[in-house]
């Protein structure tokens, strides 16, 4: 009896210490990361901002053509399939409702979020776990460079601006993407649409939104950066730590997602 | 003249998880010397260097650095004398996405004020030295394992250190190119007084450049002396280690004629 109530507490035991170790490791990284944004700037240690504006462009720049397709693909859908629901009731001026709000206050920042994690996200986690297989983190730290003001940082940053921004143009063309459906399919006028939308979306569901992504900004950037140093044992490890990044994020990017949303829905 | 211990090692103790890699290590290092670090693969040899440049803090001991103790310095205290250490990584560790002239440039960018064009003069003259003239726009990529080690060594000159550390420069190479890199290594040491201090299980290059040797065996230093001395040796696993070694090497030049031969 007692052995089987050990062998119990020690299969709950072993993955919550994993996870704990895990939890503390991944806070000190992220307080590493603050202390370089916040605190060394001030001793002198400057943010590297032509480093920022590189990995700015890589993980926005680049990401407006898929980002953008998506969305508008994910706004004609939902435009689709919310005048399916809503022609019995003679309702269809609606859709301008719907997909306004849901896309500005759920399915813009989530979507484009998922499409960071696994464009950018699994960037950052493979080229960090590269370096570190390589010894290059090594190299950085023997020159006197802090691993952590040199990669992480400028990634950091990056997505956190670039994030938001993706995000409102996520929306925007998600927006447009149903925009077009009525007007062409549901003889809905180009200025009622447009009025429709404007009425019914609020500042807060755009606000709301942008606030989710900037959290999910740092889910990606801290799962990311940490998956990176974590690797162990050559290429194998580096392709493990890669896909662990993306799972890891998209898991912790809906959780955060959930609690937030019940956050802004209870609030409202 | 007195020789002043520029590196001083004193009972270092370190573990990974619960096994001791170095149980003890007093090891002094001699300003101006080249110091080979001998041992079979596994002995502990990268672990010690990574304490002596501090990427790893030991569990017990002393590592003096001029005299300061860098086992308790704070990551400021540690740059600046990071600043006067290279190190030449095994694999040299170059950064891949950049060029072999942004990899020797780096150090130059980051801790001196010096302009652009005086960084890239700097740069080529660091090249030059290890023979990597006019290679500065090739990626690490493109480079072959001694031009590698050779461009690693250039960005670990790059800000004119005193002390050199290089874990196995001649690993992995063939004795030619090996030989290159030993002469290289003689060079900077008479050149630029630097402290040198060379990690390898290699005998051929050992007898070659070394002023002294220590023998790390399982976590200890075992043998400290100069090479006549360790040849003279009584110690079983000092004996052992360079009959066998030898043992291994000469198949392998052997092979490499042959092959020289056929080609
Ligand atoms: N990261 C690590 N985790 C656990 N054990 C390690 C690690 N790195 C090295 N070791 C072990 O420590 C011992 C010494 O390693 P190392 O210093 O690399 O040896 P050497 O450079 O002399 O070949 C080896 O037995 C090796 O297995
Ligand atoms: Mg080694």
């Amino acid at each position: 009896m007692t052995e089987r109530v050990q062998r119990w507490f020690s299969a709950l035991g072993r993955p919550t210490i994993y996870a704990l170790v895990h939890l503390h490791r991944l806070n000190r990284l992220g307080m590493e990361t603050l202390r370089w944004i916040f605190i060394e700037p001030f001793k002198g240690r400057k943010i590297r901002w032509r480093s920022v504006i590189e990995q700015s462009v890589r993980v926005g720049w680049q990401s407006i053509p898929i980002v953008g397709i998506i969305s508008f693909f994910v706004g004609l859908i939902l435009a689709m399939q919310s005048a399916y629901q809503l022609k019995p009731f003679g309702a269809t001026i609606y859709v301008a409702n719907l997909v306004s709000v849901s896309l500005t206050r759920e399915l813009g920042p989530l979507l484009t979020a998922i499409i960071i994690t696994g464009r950018f996200g699994s960037a950052i986690a493979a080229e960090i776990g590269t370096m570190k297989v390589g010894e290059e983190i090594d190299a950085l730290k023997t020159m006197g460079l802090n691993p952590v003001s040199f990669l992480v940082v400028p990634r950091f940053l990056a997505l956190i601006i670039m994030l938001p921004a993706l995000t409102l143009i996520a929306d925007f063309l998600g927006i447009l993407g149903a925009y077009l459906f009525s007007i062409s399919a549901l003889d809905i006028s180009s200025i009622r649409f447009i009025n429709q939308t404007i009425n019914a979306l609020v500042l807060r569901d755009i606000v709301t939104g942008l606030i989710k992504s900037g959290v999910f900004a740092v889910i990606i950037a801290s799962i990311g950066a940490y998956e990176g140093f974590i690797v162990e044992g050559g290429a194998e490890g580096v392709g493990k730590s890669t896909t662990n990044s993306v799972v890891v994020s998209i898991f912790l990017i809906i959780t955060a997602d959930v609690v937030f949303t019940a956050l802004f829905y209870s609030t409202l | 003249m007195e020789k002043e211990a520029i590196i001083q090692v004193r009972d270092l103790v370190t573990y990974y998880g619960n096994r001791q890699i170095l149980k003890g290590v007093n090891l002094d290092i001699y300003r101006g010397e080249i110091l080979v670090i001998l041992g079979r693969s596994g002995c502990g040899k990268s672990t010690l260097l990574r304490h002596l440049i501090g990427l790893m803090k030991p569990s017990r001991g002393q590592i003096l650095i001029k005299g300061r103790d860098i086992t308790t310095m704070n990551e400021d205290e540690m740059r600046e004398i990071l600043k006067k250490i290279g190190m030449l990584f095994q694999g040299a560790a170059l950064f891949n996405s950049m060029t072999v002239g942004e990899n020797v440039a780096l150090p130059l960018r980051e801790h001196t004020q010096l302009e652009d064009s005086t960084i890239q003069i700097m740069t080529r003259i660091k090249l030059d030295l290890v023979g990597l003239a006019g290679f500065e726009n090739f990626k690490p990529s493109q480079l072959s394992g001694g031009m590698k080690k050779r461009a690693g060594l250039a960005r670990a000159l790059a800000m004119d250190p005193e002390i050199l550390f290089c874990d196995e420069p001649s690993a992995g190479l063939d004795p030619v190119v090996a030989m290159g890199i030993d002469q290289l290594i003689l060079k900077l040491k008479n050149a630029f007084k630097m402290t040198i201090v060379v990690v390898t299980h290699e005998l051929a290059s050992v007898f070659t450049i070394a002023d002294r040797i220590a023998m790390l065996h399982e976590g200890e230093i075992i043998f400290q002396g100069t090479a006549e001395e360790i040849q003279n040796s009584k110690h079983p696993i000092v004996q052992q280690f360079l009959n066998r070694e030898a043992d291994d090497v000469e198949p392998d030049r052997e092979k490499y004629l042959h092959s020289l031969v056929k080609s």
